[in-house]
């Protein structure tokens, strides 16, 4: 356990247990699926079974009669009515805007993956709807389904959309004017090291589906959606008014206890819209509870790049250029934030933890008759771990040198440090983390437990790498000029009741995280009242100001900050309020310890004391301020935060069988300063294990048909306990935000970026070992596939 | 899942009756069948539970020795009562996860018949007798394939015998995702030679692997298969390992069987 835990009882450092655990815990929570409006109805979606087809005939009049049916949906219905837009615009290498499709509530005309919506059957039970549905008269063409991203850009593939000019969104260079001078130090280059490698699409599989009930109130012409949202505002502004056309003020979006999002929650459904449209239209509560299978072909999947990257050194190894070549796949149809990930989320952090002065980062975003593809937790940034250090690893076994004094050699050790990337790393100490990471990981024992290992019959590797990521995600004004559609800014309001008690009203979400506990501690530590004082509210629209929501690792460093700006006007009110109590200077108030006292002399008064007189104001300044005790602040940062790590890996590979098993996983990490140290361990864990899950285990697979082969956990495999081992996590290297209040940089991804590059390379490490001249090995590293990467 | 009628019959006669009915189907522990009816796959009309049967639950020795399991009795119970079988008992102990351990059933398994399934593996290298409420079927005419067994429609197993051998292990290789066996292998010794089967690997499902047979009856040590493969062409092929793979590890889990056999 790390030296900070039990470091203090409460308030910010303190290992705080989380309270919302035992609601969770004890069967307690308010999950989507537990709502139940009073007289709700059902629907069921009918689903294309083909990747690819013309819809030639689509008759619902035999579904339309079947028992406790209300209405059959079908595209006809959303005529008229907007698609599920795309919340981020990416301008190409040529100043082009991105190709960018429809993408409507449910299928016009063609179905582009299996799983599309092509039909909704409303009726008085699941049961009922699902029935009915099958009694639904459905013939499609079918065409041929393109599925291989380098097929897709071929002249003559099938398009996945007829009205656009090909499958290419975009063909984005980055840095556009850095090609040439790149390839320049390429052609002076001492070495060059490349490596072509896929980045598996993944499913997150939060362990809750996706649920939404529809609402419509007919006396008041409002809205409500329920919902399994990372961001209710965000919902409701883009369904509101790019969907349904209903203003925020008719709108409202409730996202409850949320069961895992990992990014796949972020974006906005067809079935969110639908289960809105659908209640006004029938005016009956509209509720959809997706099954496991329709998560595997409805949600936005993860990752699923395909890149070939280059590395560049001179001869005394420092890291002149890099050059990468990226196709990323974006589905059938552009999911909320998909244009955004393989290019800002991702190119700019190519730089990784070093000073390579020049970079080019080349993107091919392609359509194919898949699920669409969007941000899953790291989102663009472990797709650029992930090359970045499996070539720098290729490179050290190249050129012969250690791997970790190759990254030492490059390290950034400046700061500020502008990056060749567009980026500016704020703080960062990339040494003092390797010198930790090789302290815990014990990497001069590992000689001895490769010894040991190989005594049993094992092969055993140690995989080192950094990570660097941007988060706290984002300044308004400079993703305004990449490309998104949206503010990226966070709010809170820090409400006071008269006794002293504060509800804080946040525009991030939790879905695990574990605000409930955490932000009250920031709250404890600045008024110095105990942090049971504070509960924190999210997810309905119509209580927390307007917010942007919880992705990026962003909550505490912009969310944290928006209520610790609000909670400074509360102090300020506060302290004037005591100073008129005690007939003192504004300015000679001190609050310590839920006390405010006159400096220099024994007056005091305490914090209920002068919360009640906000709110019973027989003795008050009102010639100066207002009664009441509420503050609404919205804070929008001024740099991304770059939290930073080293990480290593051993593994033991069975010779035999090409098992791969994790035996020890130490994580150095930079967070800067932790405000529970106890959730930020629990933070990293659950990172590394669907790192781990990424490298070792889950692929999300399609035949050359379209049709999704791993549908099911039958074939879909997720980590499970006995896949991980227990960590060795450690957060004490610290180099606080410099631009945040909190001095906080996030850690909510960090462990899903920076675990895969060290399995991989612990394994190609342990290969090597055993003379095996194994320089990559796919992901997830099946045993099948390092078994049949032994035999050459 | 389909409405269906749902009978619960105390007895074998009562559960035969039942089944009698057009479209009724049998319902074991329901581990597979379950799943499959609530992704709409099958249509019974009537579900007809045998776990209300007492008479073909529970583990016993028979007078000549062998290990007698009713058709019934859950893998949680074989795990914690085929003591005499030890090798048997471990396997049955490892199959699935707690919940699918105390609600599965022997008799279950066997009539499915998943290719990747743990039983068929035991029966058919144990060169078991599959009991039902009409006759005796010897394990090896039994097994026919990828979910296909000599059951008639409406026949229930009652009891699986195992003759208990010198020496038996299982080795099971998993597959990642479902845990099935990717493929799995009982070695079981006798005095008159050893047997090997095989699961998880073929396309026809359980199989006897003579060849390593053969080997082991004449010297039973792993050294006996250095050699020895099985073909890879009718080895199942799929997104977690190829033909060659599977054929690969039938050989590695075999001896591994062998050693820890002992």
């Amino acid at each position: 356990m790390p030296k900070d835990i039990d470091a203090k009882e409460s308030g910010i450092g303190a290992a705080t247990k989380r309270r919302e655990d035992i609601r969770f815990l004890t069967g307690t929570g308010n999950y989507t699926d537990d709502i139940n409006v009073n007289g709700q109805a059902y629907v069921h979606f009918l689903r294309s079974d083909v990747a690819h087809g013309r819809i030639t005939s689509l008759d619902t009049s035999a579904a339309a009669a079947m028992p406790g049916v209300l209405r059959v949906f079908t595209g006809a219905d959303f005529e008229g009515i907007g698609g599920l837009p795309c919340g981020w615009q990416v301008t190409d290498r040529f100043g082009e805007v991105m190709q960018e499709p429809a993408h409507p509530v449910l299928a016009q005309g063609k179905v582009r993956h299996v799983g599309d919506p092509i039909a909704a059957v409303v009726a008085e039970s699941a049961e009922l709807a699902r029935d009915a549905a099958e009694a639904i008269e459905l013939e499609i063409d079918e065409l041929p389904a393109v599925i291989d991203m380098k097929a897709a850009l071929q002249d003559g593939a099938p398009k996945v959309h007829d009205d656009l000019t090909s499958n290419l969104c975009y063909d984005w260079g980055f840095v556009e004017e850095n090609k040439e001078a790149v390839a320049k130090a390429f052609d002076a280059a001492a070495h060059v090291t490349t490596l072509e490698l896929v980045n598996n699409r993944l499913v997150a599989n939060p362990m809750e589906p996706r649920v939404a009930v529809g609402d419509f109130n007919r006396a008041t012409g409002e809205s409500t959606l329920y919902t399994t949202s990372q961001n209710p505002h965000v919902i409701r502004l883009l369904m509101g008014a790019f969907v349904l056309g209903i203003p925020e003020h008719k709108l409202r979006v409730v996202a409850p206890d949320v069961g895992g999002g990992f990014g796949s929650k972020i974006f906005h459904y067809a079935e969110e819209a639908f289960c809105t449209f659908a209640a006004k239209a029938l005016n009956r509560a509209v509720k959809w509870t997706s099954s496991r299978s329709e998560a595997f072909m409805s949600d936005a999947h993860g990752r699923d790049h395909v890149t070939k990257i280059e590395l560049a050194l001179d001869a005394d190894n420092n890291f002149t250029a890099l050059r990468t070549e990226t196709y990323a796949n974006m589905g059938a149809y552009l999911s909320t934030f998909a244009p955004s990930v393989p290019t800002w989320l991702h190119g700019t952090l190519m730089a990784g933890n070093y000073k390579t002065p020049l970079i080019y980062v080349n993107v091919k975003a392609v359509f194919t008759n898949t699920v669409p593809v969007d941000a899953y937790r790291g989102a663009g940034r472990p797709e650029a771990t992930f090359q970045l250090e499996r070539v720098i690893d290729k490179a050290a076994r190249e050129l012969d040198v250690d791997p970790i004094a190759l990254r030492r050699q490059n390290f950034v050790t400046e700061f500020p440090y502008a990056t060749p990337v567009a980026v500016e790393y704020d703080t960062g100490d990339y040494v003092a983390t390797m010198d930790k990471l090789e302290e815990i990981a014990d990497v001069a024992g590992f000689a001895a437990r490769r010894a040991e290992s190989e005594k049993s019959g094992k092969l055993r590797g140690l995989g080192v790498n950094c990570y660097i990521e941007a988060c706290g995600i984002a300044p308004s004004n400079l993703v305004g000029q990449l490309g998104a559609r949206a503010g990226l800014y966070e709010s809170a309001t820090v409400r006071v009741n008269a006794t002293g008690g504060i509800v804080v009203m946040t525009g991030s979400h939790s879905h695990g995280q574990g605000h409930e506990t955490s932000f009250p501690q920031v709250i404890s530590e600045m008024i110095g009242i105990p942090e049971d004082m504070v509960e924190i509210e999210h997810g309905d629209t119509n209580n927390a100001p307007m917010g942007m929501g919880t992705y990026g690792s962003r909550s505490l460093a912009v969310g944290g900050s928006a209520m610790v700006r609000a909670t400074e006007k509360i102090i300020n009110k506060a302290k004037k309020i005591a100073a008129h109590l005690m007939e003192a200077a504004d300015a000679d108030i001190e609050l310590k310890d839920g006390k405010f006292s006159v400096a220099g002399t024994d007056k005091s008064v305490a914090w209920g004391d002068v919360t009640l007189a906000a709110y019973v104001p027989h003795n008050y300044p009102l010639e100066e301020i207002e009664p009441g005790l509420e503050e609404t602040a919205f804070y929008d940062p001024a740099n991304f935060t770059y939290p930073a790590g080293a990480y290593a890996c051993e593994v033991e590979v069975d010779p035999d069988t090409g098992k791969v098993t994790i035996e020890r996983f130490a994580a150095a990490d930079d967070f800067g300063n932790v405000v529970n140290p106890m959730i930020v361990d629990g933070q990293v864990h659950g990172g590394l294990g669907q790192g781990i899950g990424q490298a070792l285990l889950e692929g999300c697979v399609y035949d050359e048909d379209g049709q999704l082969l791993s549908a099911s956990f039958m074939d879909y495999a997720m980590p499970r306990a006995d896949d991980v081992p227990f960590y060795q996590v450690d957060h004490s290297c610290q180099t606080p935000c410099t631009h945040n209040p909190l001095g906080v940089k996030g850690c909510g991804e960090a462990g899903a970026i920076g675990s895969p590059p060290a399995v991989v390379n612990a394994v190609v490490d342990a290969l090597r070992s055993a003379g095996k001249n194994v320089t990559h090995i796919d992901m997830p590293l099946t045993p099948a596939r390092v078994w049949a990467a032994m035999q050459g | 899942m389909y409405e269906f009628e749902f009978a619960r019959p105390e007895t074998v006669a009562d559960a035969l009756q039942a089944l009698g009915e057009e479209d009724a189907q049998a319902l074991g522990g329901g581990q597979t069948l379950i799943p499959t009816l609530k992704q709409r796959l099958a249509m019974p009309t009537t579900l007809v539970s045998l776990g209300g049967i007492a008479e073909i639950k529970g583990v016993c020795q028979t007078d000549d020795g062998k290990l007698a399991i009713g058709g019934g009795t859950t893998h949680a119970d074989v795990a914690a009562g085929a003591s005499a079988y030890p090798a048997l008992a471990a396997l049955a102990g490892q199959i699935g996860d707690p919940a699918v351990r105390n609600r599965g059933t022997i008799g279950g398994s066997l009539a499915n018949n998943d290719p990747a399934a743990c039983y068929p593996a035991a029966a058919l290298a144990s060169g078991a007798t599959i009991v039902t409420n009409a006759r005796e079927i010897a394990a090896d005419d039994y097994f026919q394939g990828m979910f296909t067994t000599a059951l008639e429609e409406g026949e229930i197993i009652t009891e699986v015998r195992f003759p208990v051998p010198e020496a038996a292990n299982y080795q099971k290789f998993l597959q990642p995702a479902s845990r099935f066996a990717m493929v799995g292998v009982f070695v079981a010794k006798f005095a008159d030679g050893v047997r090997v089967a095989v699961t998880g690997a073929s396309e026809e499902g359980v199989f006897r692997w003579t060849e390593a047979e053969a080997a082991l009856s004449a010297n039973f040590s792993a050294d006996a298969i250095t050699g020895l493969s099985v073909a890879e062409d009718g080895m199942i092929g799929d997104i977690h390992g190829t033909k060659a793979y599977r054929a690969h590890l039938v050989g590695v889990m075999t001896k591994r069987a062998v050693t820890a056999a002992g």
